[in-house]
């Protein structure tokens, strides 16, 4: 009989192996997929664009010694007390809970050396952080865990947090295994619970009790106090007008590349838009109403570098925030610690099961074993040189294109390597002068 | 006393008069005239006073409210007392909704009904209503009382934590995880005690009192639960 050739075994792009072992995973345990981080797959972003430099048409300023400033204000807009900045690169909301007290610790000391802010997340401020954070932002969640007035008076800013990248739309989330004693006793909950932070804040609804919410948290902290309102990227031109409506003085929007300490894997890939496309609609919202620079514009997600830092800003940002980061500045997902990954079924730069508060790193934990491996010092430190070089970059690229300020970066300074790219950056694919979708609406 | 026309002289010079009386104790009986339903009326004060308003008040009259007595003559507007620390809030009529929400500490009379959500999320505050509350009220409340002369709405006590409810009328359904549970000697002595303090020691005695809290079977997740949430 003859042998034919066999067909060789193909794999469906559909069912891949990896869709089929969490389709594995669901039948066996019963539970959605909860992780951390922000979305792992591929998404238009910053690099897909590139800066044009000067030419002929515009020179630019020299490297080592023409003045290149990086100094922001935010607040401005109703503050007796606006913050001012060295850097426009702050620190995003982590709560203590979701990391361990001397990572907190860590992220107050680089900031402060650098020059730049950090901010509080769900589980209340810490002396830890207030006390290294030179300018702390205290957030106002839906939970409002440890939230009181002398905490709100002893910040530098309020932010209001509506949404956040990773979960548009969606609450926190701190299973048993990080409520300590110590986080426990902050939240006001049983030990050992899973946790989840509401959705919605508890005494306002829509943008009419916004504005008078804001009114309240003026009043409280006599009108001293920047408030930002911050926003997951779903609807970023509406949600940004809404919030200078009711009366922010900075804007933090935050796209779905936006780190969280725990969601659903569900929720994190399939909800909100990528940074990208979110940052033209807010800044059009703001320049509509005109108020852009006169509220502030802070994004995030997936901010990495100085290149990206210089073209969140060129697309008229006034600012960016770093979570991720500045984690992994701190030493998250390190490959020295690859053995014990390895035992967690995972490896090095992988690592996303920071819920479980096994973090070898000790950084997303609150098992004293684990994070008195991590040192504070050491680890504001690698911050601290961490925000220098993005700085440094962002600074060097704005040279480049004859900038003598990074707010002066600009979308003409700009090209897009793709279509989408370009669609959503709103500028022109590289070579052309094509931006799809322009006078088509937006 | 010291009266203060708040339509003359505007919200901002209140609260920043009333602000300025931390650590002072020579000015401690307070009158707001003309509220007019003004929004975060006698907001973020901390000092051992008593301010009495003269009317109905807007949203968050007394928000994070620590030491302060502050008496309502009159309605309040959504968020009374949101989010207080410690004192006393005291409101003659109604409570539009999210009478509590958040608060850690002191005491929420309110002698007439209160909206819908009332205490939601609370976390230490005690709340005292002689009349009604509507539904979802201590929506996720995670510790704290709540006494109900009257009745309570739909959904009472949804997803709760470890806060003590307490109800005379009756209850239209109790929500995610609430259950009844049986009233022992300590939580009559606790009635009997927010009823004094309440001022409702006259309307209503403890042992008419039933006594809901959680079930703790949302405490941990477990997907046979799954229809619960």
């Amino acid at each position: 009989m003859t042998e034919f050739p066999k067909t060789p075994p193909r794999y469906s792009a559909t069912f891949t192996p990896a869709v089929n072992a969490e389709i594995r995973r669901a039948a066996a345990s019963g539970i959605y997929d909860i992780r951390g981080g922000g979305t792992k797959r591929h998404l238009p972003h910053f690099d897909d664009l590139l800066f044009l430099g000067a030419s002929i048409s515009r020179y630019p300023l020299e490297g080592y010694r023409e003045k290149c400033a990086t100094d922001v204000w935010l607040g401005t807009r109703h503050a007796k007390k606006p913050i001012h900045l060295d850097i426009p690169v702050t620190i995003a909301g982590m709560s203590f809970g979701a990391l361990s007290g001397p990572a907190k610790e860590a992220l107050g000391r680089g900031a402060s050396d650098a020059g730049t802010s950090t901010t509080t997340g769900d589980g209340g401020m810490t002396e830890e952080e207030r006390g290294h954070s030179k300018t702390l932002v205290y957030q106002y969640l839906p939970s409002r865990y440890g939230m009181n007035p002398d905490d709100l008076r002893r910040a530098d800013a309020i932010e209001i947090v509506v949404g956040q990248g990773a979960k548009p739309g969606g609450g926190g989330m701190l299973l048993g295994q990080k409520i300590s004693d110590r986080v426990a006793k902050m939240r006001n909950l049983p030990k050992g619970i899973d946790q989840r932070s509401a959705c919605r804040h508890p005494d306002w609804t829509g943008p009419d009790d916004l504005e008078i919410k804001i009114l309240e948290l003026r009043e409280i902290t006599d009108w001293e106090k920047p408030i930002y309102v911050k926003i997951g990227g779903a609807r970023p031109y509406y949600d940004t007008a809404l919030a200078v409506k009711a009366g922010a003085d900075v804007v933090v929007l935050d796209g779905m590349q936006g780190g969280t300490a725990a969601t659903q894997d569900v929720f994190i890939e399939h909800v909100g838009m990528p940074i990208l496309a979110c940052i033209p609609l807010a800044v059009k919202a703001l320049q509509d109403l005109g108020m852009h620079r006169k509220v502030q514009l802070i994004v995030s997600g997936g901010i990495r570098s100085g290149a990206d830092v210089a073209k969140a800003m060129a697309l008229g940002a006034d600012a960016v925030a770093i979570g991720t980061a500045a984690l992994i500045a701190l030493g998250d997902n390190d490959p020295k610690w690859e053995e014990e990954y390895q035992k967690l079924g995972t490896t090095a730069d992988a690592y996303d099961d920071w819920h479980e508060g096994r973090d070898p790193t000790g950084i997303t934990t609150q098992d004293p074993e684990l994070y008195q491996r991590f040192d504070p010092v050491l680890g504001g430190r690698r911050l601290k040189n961490y925000l220098k070089v993005m700085t440094l970059e962002a600074q060097t690229i704005a040279r480049a294109c004859g900038k003598n300020h990074l707010h002066n970066l600009e979308p003409e300074d700009l090209v897009s390597l793709t279509i989408e790219a370009a669609a959503m950056a709103g500028v022109p694919l590289a070579g052309t002068s094509w931006i799809p979708g322009r006078n088509g609406g937006f | 006393m010291q009266s203060f026309d708040l339509g003359k002289e505007g919200l901002r010079a209140l609260n920043s008069s009333l602000h300025a009386l931390r650590g002072q104790t020579n000015m401690t009986a307070w009158e707001v005239i003309n509220p007019k339903g003004a929004h975060a009326i006698a907001a973020g004060v901390d000092a051992p006073v008593d301010i009495t308003v003269r009317g109905s008040t807007g949203y968050y009259c007394a928000g994070m409210n620590k030491q302060a007595t502050i008496r309502i003559k009159g309605s309040a507007g959504p968020g009374v007392a949101e989010n207080m620390m410690s004192g006393a809030v005291i409101i003659d009529g109604d409570a539009s909704q999210y009478a509590g929400a958040t608060g850690r500490g002191g005491l929420l009379v309110i002698k007439g009904n209160a909206s819908s959500r009332c205490g939601i999320s609370m976390k230490g505050i005690d709340i005292v209503v002689h009349g009604n509350i509507g539904h979802m009220s201590c929506f996720m409340a995670q510790s704290g009382n709540v006494v109900v002369l009257g009745n309570a709405g739909e959904s009472l006590g949804d997803s709760l934590y470890e806060a003590r409810i307490f109800v005379r009328g009756t209850v239209k359904s109790l929500g995610a995880d609430c259950i009844e549970k049986e009233m022992r000697d300590e939580h009559f002595a606790l009635v009997e005690d927010l009823l004094r303090r309440g001022e409702a020691d006259t309307k209503a005695k403890p042992e008419e009192f039933r006594r809901y809290g959680s079930a703790r079977k949302l405490y941990n997740f477990n997907i046979d639960n799954a229809a619960a949430y």
